[in-house]
This record gives structure tokens, C-alpha cells and sequence, in this order.
């Protein structure tokens, strides 16, 4: 569905049509960026001959608000960064912490982390594919998709008392351990959750005019993904297979049995069915670490509340739904963190979109921006 | 892969960057000045580390620390590139000819601690307004809206 | 100026409100306040649970409440999330942008106060009330959905003790007469009437 610029442009001039460059500023507010995000595009007819994103709307200079921080007055911070997957900079700043600082962290926790996380890849997901498939015109998918995330959301209130800025992980562990009947629960979701996917999957991917939004739309060649630091279902949609639970593994997860999916066109389609298939394989890592948990405590012991690591620099990276997630410590002794700095996974995709856009219809840019599943939280920290 | 052999490989390669490359923390790095930046970044890309994924800087006092991290997928290894320029003239070269990732992360390095890079198609300010002044994540930042947290501990 | 725009006016002169002014400011009052479009300002966290507010479990559309993104179409600017100053001005334009009259709704602490990025942050803008008159706030990092439903109908409230005449305030909730009610309307002041509510 690609429209060649160029010979598009040719075949105005033959008629004599002159060819004139129209600027259309979309956003900072607009319902379908996903939050504040400026697309300044230049347009031939209808056709974006360049997108050029303007970030920083939300730029609330969390980094610079580290250093005035303790190590754990810091986490509640993360929580806003990506703020559709809380946990995830939690878990990835606690790792760098307990890194920096040399703190081991129970077995326990750690399955409560990779649970946690895998629901709120679900969570995630279910967001991003929601929104995605009200930017193609199916809103009835979005509500369905938030009724998925509402259950997890509730079964984090039950686990931690928050629905979106959970603050659970913490250095050393987790902040409270399971309370009863929630295991129960949280099966019962798995259970529910695959057959609502099958639906999802019929109702949106099943759909032809959603097809015909998403296929050959935003196409990104491996290559290209690879090189401009893209990461996470961006990365695999285009058949890059790197995934950090699999490929650089951290925490429990080389325990469990689970598939990397991978795409191969590359295009907005490709991307929203690995997400899709991404919930299933989520579902079964939880089941096999609610199976697997061992009991004992869910803190490490002796940790004191003023972490002071000796000085030097450490770095963790976990998987989160929309990629690497990076955090980068440099301690300089004493009680806050010289720098922190957030490697977030949907600042490098949202690079890409100016790559993606180009040569597409203006309606789809919204559709090619929502595949990038960006958080501005976490773009602009 | 793990660090050990990365080290003893990219020893056998490139026996030039072998002294400057030191373990930290269970994570390789390779400190090298800043005009030698590009080569050893180069050096590296052909050793198979084809991703750039973190790009951002560190305020040491009198220079700025530029931290790049690495990572291969084929070696599942990653490696940290650092160098230090000089505060009162930050400068130094892009790798954005190398990766194109480059491209915002250098960006936003400009924006946030005002170094320059060389080579870079598009310095400008990403997540400020252009009209912004100052580089706020310079240690002695202030601007008379910052309001300093007062200090419990 | 049309007439219609003056009306109030007229109606105020000569003494504060009078049965005329009152009952069309009970109707409008109610009708205001039974619609309020909402203009979903979500710039970041809070946005979330302005999402949740209007989906099928909390339901924000029974109270009339329809978020449309659309600011010449909206009543109530809900500004959900993190200012920045380079934001700042987009939502001010946003603002003047809706029609009269219009409300806002602070949802959040950081819509609040600037919240958790009070300190130390350089770019956030604390609280919305720098640069748009708040007219409900709802605490919260972030608030529930139901707090956001309980703001809805505090400014209903508010709403319902407003005057289409300039400067007129009712001192007490101004409703529409049910059937049986003898009286129309209740006029400011006057202790005989009974609350029509
Ligand atoms: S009040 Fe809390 S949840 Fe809401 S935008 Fe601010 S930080 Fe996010």
C-alpha cells in the first residue's frame, strides 16, 4: 500500500499540477498520539514525505530528581516513568542497586518479580493493543482489552494496595508477599485470559478492514531495527530474535519453558501479533512460577535502609514489554546516587519513526506511531 | 560469551585497546581518550557488537564522563566505552555513522549536559525547549524555579 | 451581542435575580450540570485512571460525562498528569479554546501541586493554578476512578449554585421543580420557600 513518493510527485508534474509542501503540526495534545507527542509532518498531497517527532512535553527531569534521593527514595520515582508497566522500572532499577550494592536477593522474591512483571506484560500489551486497534478504527477491541488490564490492575491493588504506581519491588525483595487466594485468582485470570485473546484475535486480526490498516504499514527492515537500537515486539515484529529473558538471561527465567515470537514482514501487523502472542507465552510463565515458588522470606535479610554502595558504576537491564530497560547507577559513595540513568526502550523505537511514516497516507501515521507503543513517561523520564 | 572471554578475544583482535580494558562490576569496560573515540567504537562494531544501546554522560567535576554501551547479539555480551572530555570544552566525535541509534540518544546528551558531538547531522535540543538555558543535568545546575529538596537524612 | 447572551443582564437589573432569572437558571444549571463533556487532558500518569474512569467497569458516561478530545465540543477541562513547561502552554491554548462556560477539573497532585516533582525538578509546573482557575482538585498519586466520579458531581454542585447574570451566586442549590412541587425554582434569600430538593 506504499505509495511512491517520487513517481507520485512525476505524475502531478506531467499534468502540470504544481507539487507543493504542506506542514501539518499533529499534537502536542491529540487523542491518538498515545500522550503528548508532536509529529511535525510534511505532507505531498496525503502523503508524509517526513515525520519528524517533537518529544520532551512530558520531560519532568526525573534523572536530575535522583541525585537528590536516597537509593530507596528512589523507587517510587521509577513508577512514573513507564507508567503502563510500572514494575518493570522498579525491577530494573532494583537490580541495578542490588548490583551496585551487592545484596542477594531471595528466591522467593524473585519469582514474585518475574510473576508481577508478566502480568504486567499482559497489562501492558493489552493496553498498547487496545489503543492500536482504536487508532485502526475497532473500538470495540479497546474496551475488551481494558477489561483484561482492569483484572490484573485489581489483582495488584489485592497485592500491593496501588493500581498504577505499584513501588513493589524493592531493593533486596519485594514489599509484601502474596495475600491468600490470589494464586487462585491469578490462574483463574491465565485461564480466562487465553480464551479472551482468542477472541481478541478473531475480532481485530480476524478483521479485514484491520488488516488492511495494519499489513505492509510501517515496514522496518531488520537491519535497520538492529542499528538504530530498536528493542523489544519493534525488534521481533521485524524477525530479530533478542529477547533478554532468553538471550542474556537474569533473574529465574532460564527455569522456564517459553517461545520468543517473531514476526517477519516487519510491519504494523506483524508487531501487533507479537504482542498478542507474547500474552500467551506470559501466561504460561506464570503458571509454571506459581507452580514452581518456593516459601522462605521475600527480603533479603540484614539490608539496611540507607544503602551506601563503595563507588563505581553498575549497570542491569531487564526485558519490559516494550523492550531493553536500562538502568545506569554511578555511586559515588554516600548515601544518593551520583547519576541514574534511565535506558529507556521507547525512546530508541520512537527514533524510528520518522523511518516508518515516510511514504505512508497521514491516517496511517497514527496507526504506524501506535505500533511503536510509546509511553511518553518513559521517552521523555 | 562471558567477560573473561571477551576480554582474552578482544585482546587477540585489537591488541591496542587490550590494556584499556578493565572489569567492573561484572561488566566490561573500555576507557579510551576521546579523539580515539571513534576508532575503538569502530574497532568494536567489527567484532560483532552491532547494537548501541545507551548513550549518556556522567558530570565527574573537571570533565564530562561519555559512557556508550554496547551490546552483541551474536556474543550475548555487552561492553561499556567511555571517555572523558574536558568541561570547559565538551567535544567530541558522533558515533552516529556508526549507529544510527546514536541519533536522539547523542541528542539528548547535548541537551541535558551541552556536550557537542562532531559529525552529529542534527544537534539540536530534544527534550527542552530550544529556547532553554543551561544544561540541567550538570551538577551545579540551579534555575531560581528549582525548588532544592531540604535534607532529611 | 445577541439578546440571548445579554439576558442575564437584563434580568439581574434592578435587584439580585428575580422568579425569572431564577428558574432559567435552574434550568440551565441542571442542564449544564447533567453534561458536562470532558476534555481529557492526560498528559501522563493520571491519564490512566482518566482512561479507566470512562470504561465499562466505572462507567464515567452515566453521569453525562463524555470525555471528547475535542476542546471546542468540551465543558470541563480535566487535566490529568504532569505540566511541563513546555506543555504549559499548549493546555493554556486548549483552554481558551473551549467555550463558555467552562470548568476544570485537577486531577492528580502533580495537576494539584506538581505532587512527587515538587522538589528538584525543573521543568514541571506546580499545580495547573498557575495558569487556569481550578475549580475542583482531587488529591492522589493517582486518584482512584472514583474520585474523579466524586469530582464530577462536587462540580455539578458548584455548577448548580451558578447564574446565567454576571456576578450573581446562588447561596443554595438551585433545582428543578418535580412533579408536585408547588413552587418553581427557589429564589435566593427568601426563607419561606421550601429546598425544592
Ligand atoms: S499525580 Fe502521580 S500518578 Fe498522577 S501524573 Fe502525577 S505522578 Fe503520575
Amino acid at each position: 500500500m506504499t505509495l511512491e513518493v517520487e513517481s507520485r510527485k512525476e505524475t502531478l508534474a506531467e499534468d502540470g499540477l504544481p507539487v507543493e509542501e504542506l506542514v501539518v503540526n499533529v499534537g502536542p495534545s491529540h487523542p491518538s498520539t498515545h500522550g503528548v507527542c508532536r509529529v511535525i509532518v510534511h505532507l505531498d498531497g496525503e502523503i508524509v514525505t517526513r515525520a519528524e517527532p517533537v518529544i520532551g512535553y512530558l520531560h519532568r527531569g526525573i534523572e536530575k530528581m535522583c541525585e537528590n534521593r536516597t537509593y530507596l527514595q528512589v523507587v517510587p520515582l521509577t513508577d512514573r516513568l513507564d507508567y503502563v508497566g510500572s514494575m518493570y522500572a522498579n525491577w530494573a532499577y532494583c537490580r541495578a542497586v542490588e548490583r551496585l550494592a551487592g545484596i542477594r536477593v531471595p528466591e522467593r522474591a524473585e519469582y514474585l518479580r518475574v510473576i508481577v512483571c508478566e502480568m504486567q506484560r499482559i497489562a501492558s500489551h493489552m493496553m498498547s493493543l487496545g489503543s492500536a486497534a482504536a487508532d485502526t478504527g475497532a473500538a470495540t477491541m479497546f474496551i475488551y482489552a481494558f477489561d483484561e488490564r482492569e483484572t490484573i490492575v485489581e489483582l495488584f491493588e489485592d497485592l500491593c494496595g496501588a493500581r498504577l504506581t505499584y513501588n513493589y519491588v524493592r531493593p533486596g525483595g519485594v514489599s509484601f508477599d502474596i495475600p491468600e487466594g490470589w494464586t487462585d485468582r491469578l490462574l483463574e485470570f491465565c485461564r480466562t485470559h487465553r480464551v479472551a485473546l482468542r477472541e481478541m484475535d478473531k475480532l481485530w486480526f480476524g478483521n479485514v478492514i484491520a488488516r488492511g490498516r495494519m499489513k505492509g504499514i510501517g515496514v522496518l527492515a531488520a537491519d535497520d531495527a538492529v542499528a538504530w537500537g530498536a528493542s523489544g515486539p519493534v525488534a521481533r515484529g521485524s524477525g530479530v530474535n533478542w529477547d533478554l529473558r532468553k538471550h542474556d538471561p537474569y533473574s529465574v527465567y532460564p527455569r522456564f519453558d517459553f517461545d520468543i515470537p517473531t514476526g517477519s514482514a516487519g510491519d504494523v501487523y506483524d508487531r501487533a501479533r507479537v504482542r498478542l502472542y507474547e500474552c500467551y507465552e506470559s501466561c504460561r510463565i506464570i503458571e509454571q512460577a506459581v507452580a514452581q515458588m518456593p516459601g522462605g522470606p521475600i527480603k533479603a535479610e540484614g539490608l539496611q535502609r540507607l544503602i551506601a554502595p563503595r563507588p563505581g558504576d553498575a549497570y542491569d537491564h531487564i526485558e519490559s514489554a516494550r523492550g531493553s530497560l536500562g538502568v545506569y547507577i554511578v555511586s559515588e559513595g554516600g548515601p544518593r546516587p551520583h547519576r541514574v540513568k534511565f535506558r529507556s526502550p521507547a525512546f530508541c523505537n520512537l527514533a524510528l519513526l520518522p523511518l516508518i511514516a515516510e511514504g505512508h497516507m497521514l491516517s496511517d501515521l497514527v496507526v504506524c506511531l501506535g505500533s511503536l507503543d510509546p509511553v511518553f513517561g518513559e521517552v521523555d523520564r | 560469551m562471558n567477560i573473561t572471554e571477551l576480554r582474552d578475544h578482544l585482546c587477540e583482535q585489537h591488541p591496542d585497546l587490550c590494556p584499556l580494558f578493565s572489569i567492573e562490576f561484572g561488566d566490561g569496560v573500555l576507557s579510551v581518550s576521546c579523539d580515539k573515540l571513534y576508532e575503538a567504537a569502530s574497532g568494536l562494531r567489527d567484532l560483532g557488537f552491532d547494537r548501541l544501546g545507551m548513550a549518556t554522560a556522567v558530570d565527574r567535576g573537571e570533565t564530562f564522563e561519555v559512557v556508550y554501551r554496547l551490546t552483541s547479539r551474536s556474543m550475548s555480551v555487552g561492553i561499556f566505552l567511555k571517555c572523558h572530555v574536558p568541561r570547559d570544552a565538551p567535544k567530541t566525535n558522533s558515533l552516529f555513522p556508526l549507529w544510527p541509534a546514536a541519533l536522539w540518544q547523542e541528542r539528548e546528551i547535548f541537551d541535558m549536559f551541552g556536550i557537542d558531538f562532531e559529525g552529529h547531522p542534527d544537534m539540536r535540543r530534544i527534550l527542552l525547549p530550544d529556547d532553554w538555558v543551561g544544561h540541567p543535568l550538570r551538577r551545579d545546575y540551579t534555575d531560581d524555579r528549582m525548588i532544592r529538596r531540604p535534607d532529611y537524612i | 451581542m445577541a439578546f440571548v447572551d445579554r439576558l442575564g443582564e437584563i434580568l439581574s437589573e434592578g435587584g439580585q435575580g428575580g422568579i425569572i432569572l431564577t428558574s432559567i437558571d435552574a434550568l440551565a444549571d441542571w442542564s449544564r450540570g447533567k453534561s458536562l463533556w470532558a476534555m481529557p487532558m492526560g498528559t501522563a500518569c493520571c491519564a490512566m485512571e482518566l482512561i479507566a474512569a470512562s470504561f465499562a467497569k466505572f462507567d464515567f458516561d452515566r453521569h453525562g460525562s463524555f470525555p471528547r478530545p475535542d476542546p471546542r465540543h468540551t465543558d470541563v477541562m480535566v487535566v490529568a498528569g504532569t505540566i511541563t513547561r513546555k506543555m504549559a502552554p499548549a493546555v493554556k491554548r486548549l483552554y481558551e479554546q473551549m467555550p463558555e462556560p467552562k470548568w476544570v477539573i485537577a486531577m492528580g497532585n502533580c495537576a494539584v501541586s506538581g505532587g512527587i516533582f515538587f522538589y528538584d525538578s525543573y521543568s514541571v509546573i506546580r499545580g495547573v493554578d498557575e495558569f487556569l482557575p481550578v475549580d475542583v482538585y482531587i488529591a492522589g498519586c493517582p486518584p482512584r476512578p472514583e474520585s474523579l466520579q466524586d469530582a464530577v458531581l462536587r462540580l455539578r454542585e458548584l455548577i448548580s449554585t451558578e447564574s446565567i447574570a454576571p456576578g450573581v451566586k446562588h447561596e443554595r442549590t438551585l433545582s428543578l421543580p418535580r412533579s408536585g412541587d408547588v413552587s418553581f425554582g427557589v429564589r435566593p434569600g427568601s426563607a419561606e420557600e421550601g429546598d425544592a430538593e
